[in-house]
């Protein structure tokens, strides 16, 4: 077994344009920074990124629309990133913005090997367009597909070099689904260590789906809001 | 005098009871969590994966790890729980959270609510809104009772594009306590000094309005 690679442009070796990728992080909380800025660098285009957010304008997902190498997002949620909000509106990028609950979902069911399945969320709105609805116990539920991709790009704060990974605080969000839901997981941490030195009751992704891991480095863990308590001395 | 944001956070914050689970909204409801009574334990969820959100964090205590739905800093109340969004979004459609509170761009007299999207100027995405909506047991709206330019925003229909069908059950806003009923907006309370028919012209849908109507006790 050898999962490790050395760093980011190794472990995007395989990625070419046109890939359809995963990338964890909500907002830029627990977001793949290395592999981000290596994808930046190949300069590949033509991606179809998903990921809740679309990062702020000059870090996290950001960066690969300044330099306009997101053909299509799909996402819910685009506020903080106004280069994304203004290619969105004059046409330049393809959107589908998708309820929070139901990407998390359908990227989990691509998971667990479930194609489909039935939620409440939507049923009125435009996000129903084109969906079969069907009724449980007197109330509307529209059909939604499980979510795959070719590559998943996860940022856990601790991993062993057989993959299980280990998460921090909020960092969590969509990396778990995502990484067990990738063709091919790529895990980036913050502390690469040895098999034996993660507790298995501690493992929160097993290494079973981690095809690729690797110690990343200078990570900048930017705030969005840095919202503090002013405190009375 | 209408209320300010602070005035209707805290008369929200008359809706807690003690041991709920609640989800706050970006905007006005995130105010709430200020004015949670004394002796009252109420669990905030943040729908990215927090049980027992807490107050802002110190300087010192800022934590890079650790952010809110919002996007911001925050901190763990004793006995909180971290969990992913798939799980987060799971209690919630599950209808574990015992209320909700968001705000609105409009809100209808039959409970669909509108505030995701204005065609063409503003597209941010709808976030957990969705979800939210579509599950759970009790949802307040805060929001002021018109728009910048003065217009209703409660009105017979949405006219943008809706987040959810009849699912507000109260509307809290600046100048009064609303509850969607099968006949249309009821009117329960009013901000003390605003009178009924200044909340009538300022209401497009239907309204119902009893003879007395109580003040708004803060």
């Amino acid at each position: 077994m050898n999962k490790v690679v050395s760093n980011a442009h190794e472990a995007i070796q395989p990625i070419e344009s046109g890939s359809t990728i995963m990338l964890g992080g909500f907002g830029l909380n627990g977001i793949p920074e290395n592999c981000i800025a290596a994808l930046v660098q190949k300069g590949i285009n033509q991606l179809t990124c998903i990921s809740n957010n679309a990062g702020v304008d000059d870090f996290g997902l950001g960066l690969l629309l300044q330099k306009k190498q997101i053909k299509k997002m799909i996402s819910s949620y685009v506020g903080e990133n106004a280069e994304f909000e203004r290619q969105l509106l004059n046409g330049e990028l393809e959107v589908d913005l998708i309820p929070q609950g139901t990407l998390a979902t359908r990227i989990q069911m691509a998971a667990m090997g479930i194609p489909a399945f039935y939620t409440p969320a939507g049923f009125g709105t435009e996000v129903a367009f084109g969906k079969e609805v069907r009724y449980f116990n007197n109330k509307p539920y529209l059909m939604e597909l499980a979510l795959h991709a070719d590559f998943a790009i996860v940022k856990a704060w601790k991993g062993d070099t057989m993959g299980n990974l280990v998460f921090r605080k909020t960092t969590r969000n969509f990396s778990t689904s995502m990484a067990k839901a990738g063709n091919i997981t790529i895990a980036e941490v913050e502390h690469l260590v040895q098999p034996g030195e993660i507790d298995p009751d501690d493992v929160h992704v097993a290494g079973i789906y981690v095809h690729k891991i690797f110690q990343g480095v200078n990570y900048e863990k930017r705030i969005e809001k840095r919202t503090v308590k002013i405190v009375d001395k | 005098m209408a209320l300010d944001k602070f005035g209707i956070a805290k008369r929200i914050a008359k809706e807690l009871k003690d041991g709920m689970y609640v989800n706050l909204g970006i905007g006005i409801p995130t105010l709430v969590a200020n004015y949670v009574p004394e002796n009252m334990t109420i669990i905030f969820q943040s729908e990215n994966g927090i049980l027992g959100m807490g107050p802002y964090p110190t300087e010192e205590e800022v934590d890079a790890d650790l952010i809110n739905a919002g996007k911001e800093t925050v901190t763990l109340i004793k006995g909180a729980a971290l969990f992913d969004s798939a799980e987060s979004f799971g209690m919630i459609r599950a209808g574990k959270i015992d209320l909700t509170v968001l705000g609105a761009m409009e809100v209808s007299e039959q409970g669909d609510i509108a505030n995701w999207k204005i065609p063409g100027k503003m597209v941010k995405g709808m976030g957990g809104a969705m979800d939210l909506v579509a599950s759970a047991k009790n949802i307040i709206v805060a929001m002021m009772h018109t728009n910048p330019k003065g217009e209703s925003k409660l009105l017979p229909a949405c006219t943008l594009p809706l987040t959810g069908l009849r699912c507000v059950k109260k509307v809290i806003t600046d100048l009064a306590v609303l509850e969607i009923t099968p006949d249309g907006f009821l009117l329960k309370e009013k901000a003390p000094g605003v009178t009924v028919e200044e909340i009538k012209r300022k209401t497009l849908g239907k309204l119902i309005c009893p003879d007395n109507v109580p003040d708004i006790e803060l």
